[in-house]
């Protein structure tokens, strides 16, 4: 390889990292952008664990097909099924290979790595680091970047912003363009191949469990550029999360893994504190809605149960605050501080309340974006993906890939936990040896690129920020039009949407975003300006919010993380075993009826007027094909009995 | 009587935490970039239930007024996660070094009502209000090797089986988020600001930054480091270039030991005992050497 090759990877968490890593390996230089110091990245947040199949588990009948059904299943199927097979096999690998790096995994008394159960699965599959698993395996990939930095193949831009890709005449990735955010210069990053890594969007949302530098920005300005965004309606919301003031922190879902139970008095605001209130005055509403998951019920379900026992049942644990109970307190004292030490350290830091003593109040909040950029890969006969295929991750921006959950291919419509961090890993790990190939293939390197193009979006850029410092200053607060597009967009696009909230919100949006071209900063200084650099954020906020809106208002359905009730299937509501049955034969029409309609990738452009573009792909469901979810659906036995019989009559 | 179990359980009268017409002052001691005077300003935050430092410097981003009304600039400041995961925040609150996601407004109010004072940590270079340059902590990490050397990325199988009491020792020390309290409490931690000189280039500066840094104290956080990989199984067998690092200049014989590190760690790293564990190590190491010699 050509010593010469440069790969810019923007982003550092475990997706980013990941792909340095093995890029450096490969002998690539890299350059490496961020918002924060890697170390500081979100995957820093991740509590909970990372998920394969392992030695115990095959004992009880688990195997990687499995953790690829049960993804898939928990997903609604709206994932392409390849890339998810191939990640179910490597995660194994992935899990030893963390091992190797030194991630602290929990042990059992013998010395092997400990596993327990998370949410959409009956196996406990789940490997963890006390309960700041993203936090050990975030280190263990920045000490190996690090390894590679002080080797002299890396190079880290931290504190700079992304500005957006460069494109030579021919639509061809050839680098990026950055902003060193404590001197504001705006610079050039020539690159073969550009991987953005940059992580979620939930800042869109206002609060949501994501870090300050989750805006969207970077994706933002890559689909602006002319990548695809792909599925952008699908934001997961996370059932437990602690409201706050600044940020809605999470609550792992380990806690109910480690058996801790969701719960609310059956006496409305019931004034007792919680530990007086016997057992049976208590309504521990996931376990008896579903006796099969009982609280480990996908993350979809659970949300949308918790919302409509505060909402619509009125049984939230306060009036004026909605929120359930998360009881962890009839837990062995050893698990506690073995297991889940981290987290309820941080409820007791942030809440001034011993979770060992008090139940926990808890509430959904937005957490992980399911959809993002579009990418592709190639399939192998088999259904897996080929190794080394420069189409694996890459956009449909030649030179440009995505990966992590800035991408959108591992989780369809619903994310399983203790999946994103497998995801992020074997994303970086696939990707690299594509892009690897890709270079080889290319005549030219882009350091030998004739001049003018990167000088060019230079120049430009700049322009921008000039322009931006030079506005009057008497113009709208950003941080107040912020706060609006989060309000707008919590309301209209989280756990239920209605179509004509949908138009709502979207004019609100596109009247908000006319109105942050107006914005004033307070800062139009030449250094270290954060005002700058969150002003464009937001502003970068609108194009992506329009995505996610318009998505939801088309989409006619429910799926996964998309619930709109005008839509949800029919409940099998007869006592007669006739009419039962009638009525199941009827409901599995109407599904396969919409899956015809609505088993499709959702596809975002960039269009000439801001507005999105939208278009739909088929999903490649070739290895399992697609079948009801029925987690705790009323008649689901005779619809799963019913859906067995009609697919033994089509054989 | 009902007792209360709301979330922040103990409200506070508006006179207990010093609020005047429902605000608090907030002192921020600012600098306009490195080399500049540092100089006080106040201003008035109105006091929400729930708050905390970062939602305090949220609130005075999106105001942009002093006390006196005078239009300013918002107060640069670092942050990500929010949640004391990820050691951005970190800055001198009320004197005391710690993370601004933590340090909630009701407690610091009744600690010392009416008034909160910010200020950035004094062992790092500022560049500008609270941010400051942290790069010599992640040197740092470079000098003491704090990686485990794995052959390659390919699939070699698990890693070594751990005993639990191993894991839980090492998962402790590798919490530490590099966030640099335990260097600001650190007597022995000096703050090293360096200049750009006429005439060199930027890499050349950064070059002369790292040099300097790599002979400067590796405090408390990189003796903590080289304890968590050199108890690697994997991490062990590249153990005495660590302990090269542990026994050069700026290592293990600089610490003075006033355990000042330990109190102020956000995470509860045992800090000083990893240093009494080094300290044995750098002793047997070098008799080890002198009679290998």
């Amino acid at each position: 390889m050509s010593r010469k090759a440069r790969v810019v990877v923007v982003g550092g968490g475990l997706a980013g990292l990941s792909v340095t890593m093995k890029l450096a390996e490969l002998g690539i230089n890299v350059d490496l952008v961020s918002l924060v110091p890697v170390k500081r990245s979100h995957s820093c947040c991740a509590q909970g664990g990372i998920n394969s199949v392992n030695n115990l588990t095959r004992q009880l009948g688990d195997s990687e097909w499995k953790h690829f059904e049960d993804t898939v299943y928990g997903g609604d199927f709206l994932q392409h099924q390849p890339p998810v097979k191939e990640m179910a096999e490597w995660a194994p690998r992935i899990i030893d290979l963390m091992d190797r790096l030194g991630v602290t995994f929990n042990r059992t008394p013998e010395g092997f790595r400990d596993q327990r159960r998370f949410g959409g699965t009956l196996y406990p599959r789940t490997a963890f680091a006390g309960a700041t698993t993203g936090q050990q395996l975030l280190y263990a990939l920045d000490e190996q970047v690090r390894r590679w930095e002080f080797a002299g193949r890396v190079k880290k831009y931290e504190f700079y912003d992304y500005l957006g890709p460069v494109l030579d005449e021919n639509g061809v990735c050839r680098g990026c363009i950055a902003q060193d955010l404590v001197s504001m210069e705006i610079t050039a990053l020539p690159a073969d191949a550009l991987v953005i890594a940059s992580g979620g969007c939930g800042l869109i949302f206002g609060k949501s469990t994501m870090s300050m530098s989750c805006t969207g920005s970077a994706a933002s300005r890559t689909y602006q550029a002319g990548v695809r965004y792909a599925n952008g309606e699908f934001i997961q919301l996370h059932p437990t999360a602690i409201p706050g003031a600044d940020k809605l922190r999470l609550m792992s879902e380990s806690a109910r893994g480690e058996g801790g139970r969701v719960w609310v008095p059956r006496r409305p605001q019931d004034p007792r504190p919680p530990e007086e209130i016997p057992e049976s005055e208590r309504y521990y509403f996931l376990e008896e809605r579903y006796p099969k998951y009982g609280n480990l019920v996908p993350r979809d379900i659970a949300t949308r149960e918790i919302f409509n026992i505060c909402t619509k049942e009125g049984l939230s644990v306060e009036k004026d605050r909605l929120c359930v109970y998360l009881d962890v307190t009839h837990l062995p004292t050893s698990v506690l501080e073995r297991k889940l030490g981290g987290i309820l350290e941080i409820y007791q830091k942030f809440q001034g309340v011993d979770p060992r003593r008090v139940p926990m109040k808890i509430f959904p909040a937005v957490h992980y974006s399911m959809g993002g950029l579009w990418c592709d890969y190639e399939r192998t006969a088999e259904g897996g993906l080929r190794i080394g295929s420069p189409r694996n991750h890459q956009t449909n921006i030649p030179g440009l890939y995505a990966i992590g959950e800035v991408d959108y291919q591992y989780h369809g419509a619903n994310r399983l936990g203790a999946n994103s961090l497998v995801a992020c890993i074997f994303a970086g790990l696939i990707s690299g040896p594509g892009i690897v190939q890709l270079i080889e293939s290319q005549r030219r390197l882009a350091a030998e690129h004739p001049g003018g193009i990167f000088e060019r979006v230079v120049e430009q850029k700049r322009k921008e920020f000039e322009q931006l410092l030079a506005r009057p200053s008497d113009g709208e607060n950003p941080y107040l039009l912020h706060k609006e597009l989060g309000e707008v967009m919590t309301k209209a696009a989280t756990v239920v949407r209605q179509n004509p909230e949908l138009d709502q919100a979207y004019e609100k949006v596109c009247e908000l975003e006319e109105r942050a071209r107006r914005c004033a900063l307070a800062d139009r200084g030449r250094w270290t300006n954060q005002n700058v650099v969150f002003t464009r954020a937001v502003q970068d906020m609108y194009p992506l919010a329009k995505v996610i809106l318009r998505g939801a208002r088309l989409r006619d359905e429910c799926r996964g993380a998309h619930y709109k009730p005008e839509f949800a299937m029919p409940e099998i509501t007869a006592s007669d075993a006739a009419e039962r049955r009638r009525q199941a034969i009827e409901w599995c029409e109407k599904f396969e009826a919409n899956n015809r309609r609505w088993l499709k990738t959702t596809i975002a452009e960039f269009g000439p007027d801001g507005h999105p573009i939208i278009s739909y792909e088929d999903v490649d469901t070739s290895l399992l094909p697609p079948r009801p979810r029925l987690y705790g659906v009323v008649g689901g036995e005779i619809i799963e009995q019913v859906w067995q019989e009609r697919q033994f009559a089509r054989v | 009587m009902i007792r209360s179990t709301s979330n922040n359980n103990e409200r506070r009268l508006p006179e207990e935490l010093g609020l005047q017409d429902g605000k608090f002052e907030v002192r921020v001691l600012r600098q306009d970039g490195p080399g500049q005077p540092s100089y006080w300003q106040r201003f008035l935050v109105p006091y929400e239930s729930d708050m905390n430092c970062i939602s305090v410097l949220q609130n005075i981003a999106a105001i942009a007024r002093t006390a006196e009304g005078v239009p300013t600039t918002p107060v640069a400041w670092e942050c990500n996660c929010l949640e004391e995961v990820c050691g951005a925040c970190t800055m001198l609150i009320n004197g005391r070094v710690r993370q601004a996601c933590t340090a909630l407004v009701d407690r610091l109010l009744r600690d010392r009502p009416g008034v909160i004072e910010l200020r950035p940590m004094t062992k790092f270079p500022v560049i500008r209000d609270l941010v400051v340059d942290r790069s010599r902590i992640f040197e740092t990490l470079k000098r003491v090797k704090a990686w485990v050397p794995v052959d390659s990325y390919l699939d070699l199988g698990p890693g070594p089986r751990q005993s639990q009491e191993n894991q839980e020792m090492a998962y402790v020390l590798s919490k530490c988020m590099s966030c640099g309290c335990c260097l600001e409490a650190c007597p022995q931690y000096l703050r090293i600001e360096l200049t750009r000189r006429e005439g060199e280039s930027a890499e050349e500066f950064e070059r002369r930054k790292q040099e300097v840094y790599h002979r400067a104290f590796i405090g408390a956080m990189g003796i903590a480091q080289i304890d968590l990989f050199n108890t690697n199984p994997i991490g062990r067998m590249n153990s005495t270039e660590r302990l090269e690092a542990l026994i050069a200049e700026g290592g293990i014989q600089v610490c003075g030991n006033a355990q000042n590190c330990v109190r102020v760690c956000p995470k509860e790293i045992p800090l000083t005992t990893s240093i009494a564990r080094m300290g044995r190590a750098a002793t047997l190491y070098m008799l080890r050497k002198w009679f290998d010699r």
